[in-house]
């Protein structure tokens, strides 16, 4: 990517301030925008106006399945904008929290699962393949 | 009511009956906090191969055994209990009884003797007290079991509180080792910022920890001595000054000029040092915080911390003094802490005969309150 080239913007969603910072430079150190939020309720408002390219979300923040809600809300708005959920219950609880059927996964929306923790390079290319052949900015 | 089994295994057919009519009417009631009543359902055995056949297929509740029988003795029956791991207790009928029997019974595992010939209210008697024993043993198992089970949610929620440090920081050090933080120094001095305040919160957390067990398990040694109230106030005061001065936060002392009290000096400094801390990382910029030190009845004290933050509702209220408790929501979500700080205060309360309670409106503030008898 070349310095005056738009760069792809990703909207972070996570209560972990942690993470939310690490992964905000990483992203930004390979090239992306990033805008971040802390609550379910930020990123509906932040996603109206910011019109992200991508949407990387946390499952667990103030409510056990706020990922799911807010990934199902964006897809409904923003059809065409991948979204990666990452989530830490199944090393955390035991219990699985990734929707396993087809009804559930289809209502969810979310077009990548990830477990924490993750490793940037593996984020990255998921990033990377969710992108590829999109145009910043654009909607195709 | 409950019906507890008992298994009567005599090779006379007149002293099965006669237990049988005895028990089967007979009702004990337990003076424990449930107050219910057993009624016994009595079965019987002619021999002691009978009675380990039926106990193998399902153990009673109660045995009364016959010493003297032909084939399997008493005692043999008790030995061969123990190789098959049936522990019910047992009461040893016995015709002769001897200090070396009944030792030799009490080896085997024996509960009681009943010596015969014995009056149906001599059987009562050993019922009775056997019953008492089963109620104990049960509740001291269920207290068991649960304090079991208090322990591992302690120690998994524990392992999940020290790895979501363990892993930002193993996150931020991974960043700096790969580069992919940048240049840009102010940047690599955040990270290394973050990493420090979590390693910080780490430390904090393993030294609340290390509190809790020494007072839980009793070991801490406390050196009650004359002391004042005050001093660990304005002590914790100083603690908190910083903080609170950084975002306008004042802290204020209602107390008499010396508030004496018999106690720990560290324990009052654990107390008032969480709960002034508290009221300052929940307050909101500008605040108060009012400390006041009231003289209770026998030499005793309340002390009220009340702040001006983000209040709690009735319900966050209630979780609040439990282990690991925090109150997560919008407010709180950047304030860091341990989650066992009002767990060790109402503990230390609690060991001063005194209690920890919280009055809060949300959005208005809340007022902590220690009392500590004298």
């Amino acid at each position: 990517m070349t310095p005056d080239a738009t760069p792809f913007h990703i909207l972070l969603v996570d209560d972990d301030e942690d993470f939310l910072f690490q992964h905000r430079i990483q992203l930004e150190n390979a090239g992306f925008r990033v805008t971040t939020a802390s609550t379910r309720a930020e990123a509906e408002a932040l996603a109206d106006q910011a019109r992200p390219d991508l949407a990387i979300l946390d499952l667990m923040m103030e409510q056990h399945d706020d990922g799911f809600i807010l990934s199902h809300h964006l897809k409904r708005k923003l059809p065409a904008l991948p979204v990666i959920l990452v989530t830490a219950v199944t090393s955390e609880t035991g219990i699985s929290f990734t929707p396993t059927t087809g009804a559930e996964r289809a209502w969810v929306g979310a077009d990548a699962f990830l477990s924490k923790p993750i490793r940037f390079e593996q984020l990255k290319r998921e990033v990377d393949r969710l992108l590829e052949g999109k145009t910043p900015g654009g909607r195709g | 009511m409950e019906t507890l089994r008992v298994l009567v295994v005599d090779d006379e057919q007149g002293m099965r009956l006669a237990v049988a009519r005895v028990l089967s009417p007979y009702t004990v009631r337990i003076d424990d906090t449930t107050g219910h009543t057993v009624r016994f359902a009595v079965e019987t055995a002619d021999s002691g191969e009978a009675a380990l056949e039926m106990m193998a297929a399902s153990a009673p509740d109660i045995l009364l055994l016959d010493m003297k029988m032909g084939g399997l003795s008493g005692l043999d029956v008790l030995h061969e209990m123990r190789a098959r791991r049936i522990d019910t207790l047992t009461v040893m009928i016995t015709a002769y009884a001897t200090l070396e029997t009944a030792i030799e019974a009490t080896k085997r595992g024996a509960h009681d003797f009943l010596p015969k010939p014995f009056t149906p209210e001599d059987l009562r008697v050993a019922v009775r007290r056997v019953v008492r024993h089963l109620m104990v043993q049960r509740e001291a198992k269920r207290l068991a079991e649960e304090k079991r089970q208090v322990r591992f949610q302690f120690i998994s929620v524990l392992g999940h509180e020290l790895k979501a440090p363990l892993a930002a920081v193993e996150g931020y050090l991974q960043i700096l080792k790969d580069g992919s933080a940048g240049a840009d120094p102010a940047v690599i001095a955040r990270v290394v910022d973050r990493a420090l305040v979590r390693t910080e919160g780490m430390r904090k957390l393993i030294g609340d920890l290390l509190n809790m067990t020494r007072i839980e398990s009793g070991q801490k040694r406390r050196e009650l001595v004359a002391t004042d109230l005050r001093e660990a106030a304005t002590a914790a005061f100083e603690t908190a000054s910083a903080a609170a001065a950084a975002r306008g936060i004042r802290l204020a002392l209602q107390a008499p000029d010396r508030a004496p009290i018999v106690a720990d000096r560290g324990e009052l400094d654990i107390i008032l040092n969480n709960l002034v801390s508290n009221a300052v990382k929940y307050n909101r910029d500008g605040g108060r915080v009012d400390v006041t030190l009231e003289p209770g009845a026998g030499g005793g004290w309340a002390i009220r911390v009340a702040d001006t933050g983000i209040g709690l509702t009735n319900e966050d209220a209630q979780r609040l003094f439990q282990d690991f408790v925090r109150i997560k929501n919008e407010h709180t979500r950047s304030i860091a802490g341990t989650g066992l700080g009002l767990s060790i205060v109402k503990k230390l309360a609690q060991l001063y005969g005194g209690t920890a309670t919280v009055q809060s409106e949300p959005g208005v503030g809340s007022t902590f309150t220690v009392t500590l008898q004298g």
